[in-house]
């Protein structure tokens, strides 16, 4: 091999070079299913991005994705031309995501030892993409939390600094693609799960619209809330990615029967032509996500980045969502009750964690879910049960969805008068040190202040870097009407284009070298430190 | 707005079918506490006139024929069972007595 295909270098590709590779036959897929599997396996140890990794699955894929694309070489070139832009890239799934035979913990120790009888609706299309799926990533205990460290299997470390978070939920896949151990990933955001550790990652990662992506075979958080995401390097693999994932399924009578744009197969490749699109374009700057408490160097990243935006032709006006500030108090009502609901499925008779201690079925049933769930996950049940409880009802949850229509009416109200989306920070600050946040769950809770509006509006949004703070990343939101996902990749990538040049963009995440050294502390070991 | 004592605390715990040890109870009781302090905001909104919002997408009532289809492979499914009996759960005793 010359050394632009040596394995390592095989894995800082860009998911669209590595499709141009495969069709002009200059690497395999069983090439690249090999480098991701050998770095993620030589670099994991200093990270812990992945709860598990089967080498033997994902090189039979690859074998069958080599097979296809041999096949549609030879029928010509409408066929080759036919494969879908995943086809023969690797892949990582959250590990609330079912792959049949497979196991899907959701981070939990209750879901320890089950194996999916079933493939999500999103793993039949990622086969059916041609796409490799490598493994499964940490994450936080049923996704509640927002920074990794609530994941029963322990901590994932941040690539630009292992002494950090790499934010969470979906922290495990956001730091395997920031460490190049692949180069996207699966996650589901539910109040900031994939675009809060998109932004501390320094990578890019999109919430579509609720009903955007079945829900079929993934592990139930909140229902009302919960929708499954892309993470990428770059906008036009997160639009790939998101594209062969996307679509009506009837098994989530909530996934909507609208078409999925085929704009996101089309984004832009030249810097300036998408940069060119921001041209005329009008975004709101909502003032209340300046929340309190961020930190200066994440706002004066995000004021740079709307400079630029308007340097570009882009008009940005400043707009109030007056809201904002009682998200965080419904939201926290309503997603711990849907949770309370959703996790009465944990019983210990039909799959997971039993304890019988063959008493009444009151004490198999306290057993099982007190041994199972861990603190993070007794808590948000705790809050759940309170507020749909007898005589809290109207005074919690009622009020909370009253709350929520309030949410909503401020972003349709934006809708209504034309704005193309917003654009606003992801989160307050950048990845915080491994215990920071762990002794008051309301401080963990304040860290998704920017991202769960959204999800309580059924919006689609995206994070994208913007730039460093003290070595650390910052990111930038778009926040879009429904059903915009292919707009706010227009915008995305129109950012990239806008930022080509600029020198963070050259910089890779500073802890790379030391996942290297074979001896590197765990993120366990770090996290115990604190 | 309300707070918890303990024996909510406790109350609750049961009512969400969780076995919670003294030190959690204690740990629960100020941290669902100072959560609910943050829910007091909630209070400054006057929505008396504000219909509720539980899902915010406009979807119809999805109907399909009533017909036989493919299910899960009940082998793969009962794999999981932590106690079976032939194809069936075993399910611990629900009802007293003999």
């Amino acid at each position: 091999m010359a050394d632009d295909t040596a394995p390592d270098a095989l894995t800082e590709l860009y998911a669209h070079d590595m499709a141009d590779a495969l069709r002009s036959g200059s690497v395999s897929a069983r090439e690249l299913a090999a480098a991701h599997l050998a770095r993620t396996h030589r670099t994991d140890r200093g990270l812990h991005a992945w709860l598990s990794i089967d080498d033997e699955r994902a090189l039979a894929e690859a074998d069958a994705a080599d097979a296809r694309l041999a096949a549609a070489r030879a029928e010509g070139s409408a066929a080759v031309a036919a494969l879908h832009p995943m086809h023969g890239v690797p892949v990582a799934l959250k590990d609330l995501v079912s792959v049949r035979g497979g196991q899907a913990t959701a981070g939990s120790r209750i879901l320890e030892g089950y194996r999916a009888p079933y493939d999500a609706h999103i793993t039949e299309r990622l086969r059916a993409a041609g796409a490799v799926i490598l493994g499964k990533t940490n994450m936080d205990e049923f996704a509640m939390g927002s920074s990794t460290e609530h994941s029963a299997y322990g901590p994932t470390s941040n690539p630009w600094d292992l002494g950090r978070v790499p934010g969470g939920s979906s922290g495990g896949s956001a730091a395997a693609v920031a460490a190049f151990q692949t180069p996207v990933s699966i996650g589901t955001d539910t109040g900031g799960s994939i675009r809060q550790p998109a932004s501390m990652c320094g990578i890019t990662g999109m919430r579509p619209t609720y009903g955007r992506v079945s829900r079929y075979g993934i592990v139930a958080f909140a229902s009302s809330l919960d929708q499954v995401g892309p993470f990428a390097r770059d906008a036009r693999d997160a639009a790939a990615l998101l594209h062969a994932v996307a679509g009506h399924d009837e098994r989530d009578s909530t996934s909507a029967a609208i078409p999925v744009p085929d704009d996101l197969l089309t984004l832009p490749t030249d810097d300036d032509e998408a940069a060119a699109w921001l041209r005329g374009k009008r975004f709101g700057l909502p003032n209340e996500y300046f929340v309190s408490g961020m930190e200066p160097g994440v706002e004066a990243r995000i004021r740079e980045a709307v400079a630029a935006l308007e340097a570009a032709g882009a008009i940005v006006e400043p707009v109030s969502l007056p809201h904002t500030d009682y998200g965080l108090a419904a939201y926290y009502i309503v997603a711990p009750a849907e949770a309370s609901s959703n996790l009465a499925r944990y019983d210990g008779v039909r799959f997971g964690h039993s304890a019988r201690g063959g008493g009444d079925y009151l004490s198999d049933y306290l057993a099982t879910r007190g041994g199972g769930f861990g603190p993070e996950v007794k808590r948000r049940i705790m809050l759940g049960t309170y507020a749909l409880s007898a005589g809290y009802y109207d005074a919690f949850y009622l009020k909370a969805l009253k709350v929520r229509t309030l949410i909503k009416r401020d972003f349709d109200l934006l809708w209504g008068q034309g704005f193309d989306a917003l654009v606003a920070p992801t989160a307050p600050s950048v990845a915080f040190k491994f215990g920071a946040k762990t002794a008051d769950p309301v401080e963990m809770y304040l860290t998704d202040a920017c991202t769960l509006p959204v999800n309580m509006a059924g919006l689609p949004g995206i994070s994208i870097p913007c730039g460093l703070s003290d070595g650390l990343p910052v990111g930038l939101q778009f926040i879009g009407a429904p059903w915009s996902e292919a707009e706010l990749f227009r915008a995305a990538r129109a950012y990239e284009g806008v930022t080509a040049g600029a020198a963070w963009r050259k910089m890779s995440p500073s802890g790379l070298a030391a996942l290297e050294d074979p001896g590197v502390p765990t993120p366990a070991q770090r996290a115990a430190r604190h | 707005m309300a707070t918890l004592s303990r024996a909510d605390v406790q109350h609750v715990a049961h009512l969400a079918r969780l076995g919670v040890t003294e030190a959690e109870l204690v740990a629960l009781e100020g941290q669902l506490n100072h959560i609910l302090e943050q829910y007091a905001k909630l209070a400054e909104l006057d929505t008396d006139a504000i219909p509720p919002t539980a899902q915010v997408i406009e979807l119809e009532t999805i109907l399909r024929d009533d017909v036989v289809r493919p299910s899960l492979d009940p082998a793969a499914v009962l794999a999981n069972s932590p106690e079976r009996d032939g194809d069936f759960f075993v399910v611990p005793a629900i009802l007293g007595g003999d």
